[in-house]
């Protein structure tokens, strides 16, 4: 009987998992091969040609995607950092509030603050109309609906899931490194290169990786700040699949968006490396 | 040791500290200014179609919060959702972190491997697979298929968080539990269950707001059942009325109470003991 405990404890979750995460994603692989339509029913035909025609079809958007996941990543990067550098070793006291502070948005709906953030973008809402009843800005002025908006929206809705993970490392990092370096007479400058962004390295690669997957998936922040030229594959996807009834096309933009993003995380872990970034920890 | 500190060179930069001081501010400002927006809004004694423009104070809204019988469904709905997700997650979490966190067992591995894989998996490529799952096995889509994919994509989170609280557990307490004579389900239910307590209700937690706030994967596994989310989505084209604000500004409201109210008890029982 005690033996048996473990797996008796495990035995609902691997049910569920099975059922609901690997079979699903076997059902996907299945449906991404087959041909018909929804009111007559699908076949499997095998036809590989699902890929080459959903990509041929979107590939702009698939590009897109990536490419807005990228700048907002690379937008939070910058943003956040300086951020989780003065809570970690300036925060002194009150680091919690301040983390509090920063998780704030979180109690309200994703699609709610999303909606909200549009809503300060409007046009002739409260921060453009107003500049522009100042005259500091022309008429014609908007930023909804293009490509500033959905990545701002991106970088809004998760930053807080990069600042997070390179908070937690910086936090590791003991002062009496960075005094040693200034005893070695670095200056602020070659401390923080040479010792304290070496050490929060392993922090800045979570960050990368709980932000970038689910910006570039996300269908959300296309839908409600960008205009035509702006769809991401996410909605592509939820088109394809909700609306058109195109299961096989769907299916294989979903499982193509899932190993393009599974071979885009293998070679950044393999080029800022784990081991390397452990290695630049230990150093 | 103060003499060696003072004889060595120490860059200040106050300046410096000062300027990443001001702006975590307004990043922290940046980021709450669409709660600001939407609580503002709330209030907004709106004329006109669109809530867009401030137009005078008034607590219409909160009286005529529950006017809307769609929107009022639908946050039935994304609450009855949110508990029953919530409790199976609990559950079937505790069990699988107290398995990872106490026991070797043949399968560990895998284990591991599947929680990962489903907190990593993008919600679009989950909503989507179990859209295919159901689709194929010809299942209807409503309120049950959405608690399925709601446990699914929870059930990782709070069996982490309660692994990590289990592992920092002291084993010879159950040890002495045995000792003097209990039995193994009364060891669990007087001594491992209360002392994982704060990793299983940290969990629940989670689990709760998770599934209240899903868009993403509820939209491919819904069916014809609308939850919050889903609603104020379809209704962006035509303008939110102020009571998704209103409600928006609620749900806010209680979970931030929840979370001091959290914070403040852990601290006086770490200042307790």
């Amino acid at each position: 009987m005690k033996r048996l405990t473990p797996y008796l404890l495990a035995l609902p979750s691997w049910m569920w998992l099975a059922v609901f995460l690997v079979v699903p994603m076997a059902a996907m692989a299945s449906v991404s091969l087959q041909t018909g339509n929804a009111i007559d029913g699908f076949a499997m035909t095998f036809s590989f040609s699902n890929y080459t025609d959903a990509l041929g079809r979107y590939s702009t958007q698939l590009v897109r995607s990536l490419w807005y996941g990228g700048l907002a990543t690379v937008a939070m990067l910058v943003i956040g950092y300086p951020v989780a550098y003065w809570i970690a070793f300036k925060g002194g006291s009150r680091k919690s509030v301040y983390l509090f502070l920063l998780l704030l948005p979180f109690f309200v709906s994703f699609v709610l603050r999303t909606i909200s953030w549009g809503f300060l973008l409007a046009d002739d809402g409260v921060v453009f109309g107003t500049l522009k009843g100042w005259g500091l800005l022309p008429a014609d002025f908007h930023v909804l609906a293009t490509t500033v908006a959905v990545v701002g929206g991106l970088t809004y809705n998760f930053l807080p899931f990069m600042i997070l993970p390179i908070y937690v490392a910086l936090e590791r990092v003991d002062p009496r490194v960075v005094e040693a370096a200034y005893d070695l007479y670095a200056s602020r400058m070659a401390a923080f290169r040479r010792v304290v962004l070496p050490l929060s390295l392993p922090g800045v690669f979570a960050g990368v990786l709980m932000t970038f997957v689910p910006a570039t998936a996300d269908p959300v922040n296309a839908q409600v700040l960008g205009g035509t030229g702006n769809t991401m594959i996410g909605n592509i996807i939820q088109t394809e699949y909700l609306v058109n009834l195109n299961y096989p096309t769907a299916s294989a933009l979903s499982f193509t968006l899932m190993a393009v993003l599974l071979v885009g995380i293998f070679i950044y872990a393999r080029a800022l490396g784990t081991e390397n970034v452990l290695e630049a920890a230990a150093r | 040791m103060s003499a060696i500190t003072t004889l060595t060179r120490r860059p200040r930069g106050r300046i410096g500290d000062r300027l990443l001081h001001a702006y975590t501010w307004l990043i922290i400002v940046w980021l709450s200014s669409p709660i600001a927006v939407m609580i503002l809004f709330g209030f907004n004694d709106k004329k006109s179609k669109s809530n867009t423009s401030w137009q005078g104070f008034t607590l219409r809204w909160y009286q005529e919060l529950f006017d809307i019988s769609d929107l009022t469904t639908a946050l039935k709905n994304s609450l009855t959702v949110a508990v029953a997700s919530t409790i199976v997650t609990v559950v079937i979490g505790t069990m699988l972190g107290l398995a990872l966190g106490r026991h070797r067992f043949r399968g560990r591995g895998v284990t591991n491997f599947l929680v990962f894989a489903a907190i990593s998996t993008p919600e679009l490529v989950m909503g989507a697979s179990l859209l295919s799952l159901f689709v194929s096995a010809n299942l209807p889509r409503d309120a049950v298929t959405i608690i399925i994919a709601h446990v699914l994509f929870s059930l990782s989170f709070v069996t982490v968080t309660v692994r990590a609280r289990v592992i920092t557990l002291d084993p010879s307490l159950e040890e002495a539990a045995r000792d003097l004579g209990a039995t193994g389900w009364g060891t669990f239910r007087q001594v491992t269950l209360p002392a994982v307590m704060p990793g299983v209700l940290a969990g629940a937690m989670l689990a709760f707001a998770l599934s209240i706030d899903d868009y993403v994967v509820t939209s491919f596994v819904n069916g014809s059942t609308i939850t919050f989310p889903l609603w104020i989505i379809g209704s962006v084209k035509t303008g939110i009325p102020p009571q998704v604000n209103v409600m928006g500004t609620l749900i806010f409201g209680i979970g931030v109470l929840i979370a001091i109210a959290n914070a403040v008890a852990a601290r006086r029982s770490s200042r307790s003991t």
